[in-house]
């Protein structure tokens, strides 16, 4: 999918943006990472984290970037929504990531954190009654995902398994 | 214990000269299982974060070829090896003469994949045979693993560790240069990513000063 360069905003690793329409919201390269789109369909309002760990209590120090961690990213975007006019009740979500990209036959907790992060992410939604209305999780790619604040359509990009809109 | 962030120019100097020493022992491997002159050299030492270390490589979303292992022993950490779908491809033709293998279109050869992860397997362990020399300890690298997907998703398996303590990560990279302008150029990086804890048992080794 070719979209103008200027209708899109940006999301990093580790990162969180919102958009209105008619912006879209793109993270590029989600490996063991996940993205995970909010949006208010009646607002045509959507924000975009790029998780990557799971749990912020395992951090070794304090003062780090807190969208790193599904657990403090997401009360953050789910809050700056809110604050923005959306309604809890119409909030939505659309996920995808948490791929393992390399499969070492390990017990290092590490090295399931694509799982983790999922699970993590499931969690936070389920306590929030956010429903899940699609998801692309786990399996072994990395992916580029593009939502559109029109159409509220994912669009996930992998190398080898093409294309879908979610 | 030494920061990532606190680094002097002088520990990164020394991290520096680190990444010559084993991208020497490995330029000498590689020179000898493609019969012509290699080069190797460490450009700089960088502490960056994550999204800068993607752009190395040209972007998260760029396809590359990584050979990524883990290290064990006295200073453990993540190496990873990597090559454009270009340079992985003009590999694969000068050490087994597979000319039809293509990372995109046609990857899956068997031959090819194992050429690339074995290449990647000699150069590591060069690389860190010569380092554990140079520091007196014992390196252990884990199987390499092949994989062929975007940078971001590859890289970020790396950051992982790291990313527990701080948001940036030290990258010592090495630049391959086989000195052909022309015909089949290789072109390709080192990424030696410590864990944060590995800096002290570095400096110490080595004798340098951390405050």
């Amino acid at each position: 999918m070719k979209t103008l360069v200027d209708h899109i905003v940006k999301v990093g690793i580790a990162d969180l943006k919102f958009a209105d329409e008619p912006m879209n919201l793109r993270t590029s390269g989600l490996g063991s990472c996940v993205g995970v789109v909010i949006y208010d369909p009646r607002l045509k309002m959507a924000g975009m984290a790029h998780v990557m760990l799971p749990d912020s209590t395992t951090a070794k120090k304090d003062n780090l970037n807190p969208y790193k961690y599904a657990d403090t990213s997401l009360p953050i975007l789910v809050n700056t929504l809110l604050d923005k006019g959306a309604k809890r009740h119409n909030l939505k979500a659309k996920i995808a990531g948490g791929a393992q990209m390399f499969s070492f036959s390990s017990t290092n907790d590490m090295l399931r954190v694509g799982e983790r992060n999922v699970i993590a992410v499931k969690q936070f939604l389920e306590t929030e009654r956010i429903p899940i209305v699609a998801q692309d999780v786990r399996g072994s790619s990395g992916r580029t995902i593009e939502f559109s604040t029109e159409t509220l359509l994912l669009n996930i990009r992998t190398v080898n398994q093409g294309t879908q809109d979610l | 214990m030494a920061s990532i962030e606190s680094l002097t120019a002088f520990q990164l100097d020394v991290m520096k000269e680190i990444g010559n020493i084993g991208s020497g022992n490995a330029a000498t491997a590689l020179s000898k299982l493609l019969n012509k002159k290699i080069d190797m050299h460490v450009p700089s030492v960088r502490v960056i974060d994550f999204e800068s270390m993607m752009n190395l490589v040209g972007g998260p979303d760029e396809i590359i070829t990584a050979v990524f292992l883990r290290i064990e022993g006295d200073a453990p950490g993540q190496m990873f090896f990597i090559l454009s779908p270009e340079e992985a491809e003009s590999f694969v033709k000068q050490l087994t003469g597979i000319d039809d293998f293509s990372v995109i279109g046609n990857p899956n050869n068997p031959m090819a994949l194992s050429a690339l992860q074995e290449i990647g397997n000699i150069l590591a362990g060069s690389y860190l045979s010569a380092l554990s020399d140079f520091i007196g300890g014992s390196l252990q690298p884990s199987i390499p693993l092949l994989t062929i997907d975007m940078a971001g998703a590859i890289l970020a398996e790396g950051l992982l560790e790291i990313s527990q303590v701080s948001d940036y990560a030290m990258v010592i990279d090495t630049l391959i240069d086989d000195h052909e302008d022309e015909g089949d150029p290789i072109k390709g990086h080192f990424f030696l990513l410590p864990d944060p804890d590995s800096f002290d048992h570095l400096f110490e080794k080595l004798g340098v000063n951390n405050e």
